[in-house]
């Protein structure tokens, strides 16, 4: 029975534990050892060179700049996200108007909002970055967002959007919480909805409005959704590769105004060959994608509310 | 009796969804605050549905629009049905092929992350051996690797993997695709199998029923609201992976989809064959609109799972 139960566990976890290992656990351990080499890609040809990429990294004017563009985005897009999600969550279980003895005023259509909200999140990044590479299209009578300024008469508004420099990389965020929003939707409609009613009610005795009722019972019970959501979109913001890829001027451009860090590496390694430099940028995305994730659990942690 | 009506009239809402026939007769009772905050979610609420939905419909209707009428009057309805948009995205432009290939190694990748996802749960959740927390945390720590710093490395175990060719083969993504699921899949399955009860499993095995059997024949099956949730979560990711097959699968006869198309954008820019490309994304958005379609609560519910711990 034991030989059994021995040999029935090692079966089953053979074959994914291989997989694994071969596909995620060794590149994740030869990341390291590559960033310490000179390496065009050739069999055997790898140079150590030790700590020298991470040298040229600190030094590289390119690099600073891409990842510059990542922390905005890690500090923008997830405020964004989160506040509009946040809102629009409540607004869909809270904003509906009160009704004969139904403590339920949800928005009428609530089902069908999230149903659209998150229609973004099921379709391909390219798709998103096709249709929004039209919208910005720069052309002032044929872009889809220029001539909707143009028709209700805000001509002044238009613009070259992703070949501004100043606003080009604005654009992409917008881009990003665009298509991220109905996550958060979704995911604190879910929570509120799990939060008891007896609280709100109680709190209603006592006075309180919607926006008292937000801010003193939706928001801390909601606080550790929230924190989750904020390293989830962090983690996203730390990307943007296929949107800037596919829409920005001259990939990361203009003049390298929306260029990002996985858009560097990509290019350092399959496009220059230079492997051992570009190793070294994904280890400073490890490095930054921790300290995101640590700063973020540190200094958002609450004591925790059971209810 | 005001102060009581005000506070029915003000009481927030706990759940959404279910707004339906309880609506009517609420006029009389509306209290002025309610009615502005009212008008004014609303509004928000469909500026956003609108900002949502337009540019996703008007994928569809410019499918069926000359490639000169999207580009200089992008917002206008088709003159006529271009159906041959369609036609051209499917053989031209090689999204049939480019469909196909797609539904092969997402087929298989998705089978085989489900199968072996739920093999790994299962023994992590429902037996005790030496290693088995270390295995379990082996998987997990998987989710919090950024992907870009491995597929560098990646390239390379594909490019020297010794016997078989793994580049730019079915066989060699289909395997990366399991490999990188793996992590979520292991710790969304494992948490599932704790949570049925031991009993029934028991059971069988009293019954003479082998390990193997006790889990195909008992387990799996009771399993199955939670193999619904991820195998649609996989099925997603897989279906729209962008990174690993932009570096993986570098040779134009094994492109998937979300490569095919994004190489047709990249390749055009403001200029081109608009009407094949719009035909092609919609092409490429039909098995995920109609499995959102149908499974729009567990769409929702599984991608969100992640999030909720």
């Amino acid at each position: 029975m034991q030989h059994g139960k021995y040999r029935f566990i090692a079966g089953f976890l053979a074959l994914p534990l291989v997989i694994y290992a071969v596909f995620v656990i060794s590149p994740f351990v030869q990341a390291f050892q590559i960033s310490t080499t000179e390496w065009s890609g050739l069999r055997g040809a790898a140079k150590s060179i030790g700590l020298d990429n991470y040298d040229k990294l600190l030094h590289s004017d390119e690099f600073w700049n891409a990842l510059k563009h990542n922390v905005i985005m890690l500090v923008l897009v997830p405020i964004a996200t989160l506040a509009l999600g946040l809102f629009f969550a409540f607004m869909l279980n809270v904003g509906g108007r009160s009704r004969r003895g139904a403590v339920i005023t949800g928005v009428r259509g609530a089902g069908f909002y999230k149903f659209v909200y998150f229609f973004p999140q099921v379709i391909s990044i390219t798709i998103i970055s096709v249709i929004w590479f039209n919208i910005y299209n720069p052309d002032p009578h044929d872009g889809m967002l220029n001539s909707l300024l143009g028709a209700v008469g805000l001509d002044s508004l238009q613009s070259s959007w992703l070949g501004e420099k100043d606003i080009a990389l604005a654009c992409i965020m917008v881009v990003m919480v665009w298509a991220n929003v109905g996550f958060y939707v979704v995911l604190f409609s879910a929570a509120m909805a799990s939060i008891p009613r007896d609280i709100y009610e109680a709190s209603l005795l006592d006075g309180a409005n919607r926006l008292h009722t937000f801010f003193r019972i939706t928001l801390p019970l909601l606080w550790d959704t929230v924190q989750t959501g904020w390293v989830y979109m962090g983690i996203i913001a730390m990307d943007a590769f296929a949107l800037v890829q596919i829409m920005s001027v001259n990939m990361g451009g203009p003049d390298g105004a929306t260029d990002v860090v996985p858009l560097r590496l990509y290019q350092t390694a399959f496009r220059d060959s230079q492997f051992g430099y570009a190793a070294a940028m994904g280890v400073a995305m490890l490095v930054v994608t921790l300290l995101f994730a640590v700063l973020t659990m540190r200094f958002a942690r609450r004591e925790r509310i059971e209810f | 009796m005001t102060t009581e009506t005000n506070a029915v009239d003000r009481r927030p809402a706990v759940s959404g969804p279910s707004t339906g026939g309880a609506a009517r007769g609420r006029k009389s009772r509306k209290g002025a605050e309610g009615g502005v905050l009212n008008v004014f979610s609303h509004g928000m609420l469909i500026v956003w549905a609108l900002m949502v939905g337009l540019p996703l419909l008007w994928v569809l209707w410019s499918s069926f629009k000359s490639s000169g009428d999207i580009l200089t009057t992008p917002w206008s309805l088709p003159d006529s049905l271009h159906f041959e948009n369609w036609a051209n995205a499917w053989n031209k432009a090689n999204i049939g092929k480019f469909f196909l290939n797609t539904i092969i190694v997402v087929g298989g990748s998705v089978i085989g992350t489900m199968v072996l996802g739920s093999m790994a749960g299962y023994v992590l959740a429902r037996f005790t051996f030496p290693g088995n927390r270390f295995i379990y945390y082996l998987f997990v720590a998987g989710m919090s690797f950024p992907v870009f710093m491995l597929v560098i490395p990646l390239f390379f175990v594909m490019r020297d993997f010794p016997g078989i060719p793994l580049l730019a083969t079915y066989q060699g993504l289909i395997m990366v695709y399991i490999a990188y699921s793996l992590p979520f899949t292991v710790f969304f399955m494992t948490s599932f199998f704790r949570t049925l009860p031991t009993s029934v499993a028991e059971a069988a095995m009293i019954d003479g029923a082998s390990h193997l059997r006790t889990f195909f024949q008992v387990m799996l099956p009771m399993a199955k609201p939670g193999l619904i949730s991820i195998g649609i979560f996989n099925f997603l990711g897989q279906w729209n992976q962008y990174l690993l097959p932009m570096v993986l699968n570098q040779n134009e006869d094994k492109y998937v989809l979300t490569q095919g198309l994004a190489n047709i954008a990249l390749q055009q820019g403001y200029e081109g064959d608009w009407g094949g490309l719009m035909a092609g994304m919609m092409i490429a958005m039909l098995p995920v609109l109609i499995v959102y379609f149908i499974f729009q609560r567990q769409v929702q519910a599984g991608l969100t799972a992640g999030a909720i711990k």
